[in-house]
């Protein structure tokens, strides 16, 4: 990590000439300790002191996220590519490679614990929250898909058997797809049921 | 291996990264690891309702079945 010591008159000049030689415009992206304090010294010039700070650039959460990223997939000794999205405020890391089924995991585990230590690695040293979303060969999308439909088969077998129809324990995320796609469907309202982790959405028929 | 992994891991969650260890031991046909880190750091690799914990060993688990391996993953002081 880059580090400057730099003087000034006072404080802020000290930091504004340390922006400068780190090459930023933003208080934002450094961090700072002041090692000597200014002082005016005796009639303004004898033993006058100037401010005297060190200086570092925080380090770039996409940056960390994305090495902290690679470290993991090379310790699990699993092949797989990391290309990095950013769109705006929009951060997608999409994996590819031979084993993505195993960075994927039953039901997209995998894929989501690493999310969600990404987005834990990348956010530690920043107070700005930066979120990482994560995606293989396309498997958010797909998923997505294959629950909208599921979540329609399901809703005309509770009407056809007029009973309520139980879905396996899915995270927040997914529960939200399910309900978001029979909001405006004839016939069947949703809720969810249980507690996390094992908190599912139940189908029922309306009279 | 199984070890680097949960090192790399917690060193990037918690505080004090000089004080992760990792130890191993077998027992029977599974690798026992052992995870100990500063104890104000517990919370970072545990979570809240060991949301972390459970996030670390998908992973790890990810990797060791892979591998046609056993492992199990304990956290302590």
């Amino acid at each position: 990590m880059k580090t400057v010591k730099v003087s000034g008159k006072t404080i802020a000049d000290a930091i504004d000439e340390a922006l400068r030689l780190l090459g930023t415009d933003s208080k934002e992206n450094v961090e700072y300790t002041v090692l000597e304090e200014p002082s005016k010294g005796f009639l303004g010039f004898i033993g006058a002191k100037q401010a005297l700070i060190e200086a570092s650039l925080k380090p770039d959460p996409t940056e960390e996220a994305f090495l902290f990223l690679r470290n993991v997939i090379e310790a699990m000794n699993v092949e797989a590519a990391v290309e990095v999205r950013e769109n705006g405020k929009e951060v997608e890391f999409l994996l590819s490679g031979e084993d993505i089924g195993v960075l994927i995991g039953k039901r997209g585990k995998t894929l989501d614990s690493l999310q969600y230590l990404v987005n834990l690695a990348a956010n530690r040293q920043s107070d700005r929250y930066t979120h990482i979303v994560l995606d293989a060969e396309n498997y958010r999308a797909r998923r997505q898909e294959a629950l909208v439909q599921l979540a329609h088969r399901l809703a005309e077998k509770a009407k056809r058997i007029g009973g309520e129809v139980t879905l396996e324990p899915m995270n927040a995320r997914e529960r939200k797809i399910i309900h978001a796609a029979l909001q405006n469907k004839e016939g069947v309202q949703t809720h969810s049921n249980g507690a996390e982790p094992r908190r599912h959405v139940v189908i029922t028929p309306k009279r | 291996m199984m070890k680097e992994l949960v090192e790399i891991i917690a060193r990037s969650l918690v505080d004090h990264p000089d004080d992760v260890t990792v130890k191993e031991h077998q027992q029977d046909n599974t690798l026992v690891l052992t995870l100990s880190v500063h104890e104000s750091d517990m919370g970072k690799v545990i979570g809240k309702q060991g949301r972390i914990a459970s996030a670390i060993r998908s992973v790890l688990y990810a990797s060791a079945s892979h591998h046609h391996k056993r492992v199990r993953l304990d956290i302590g002081e």
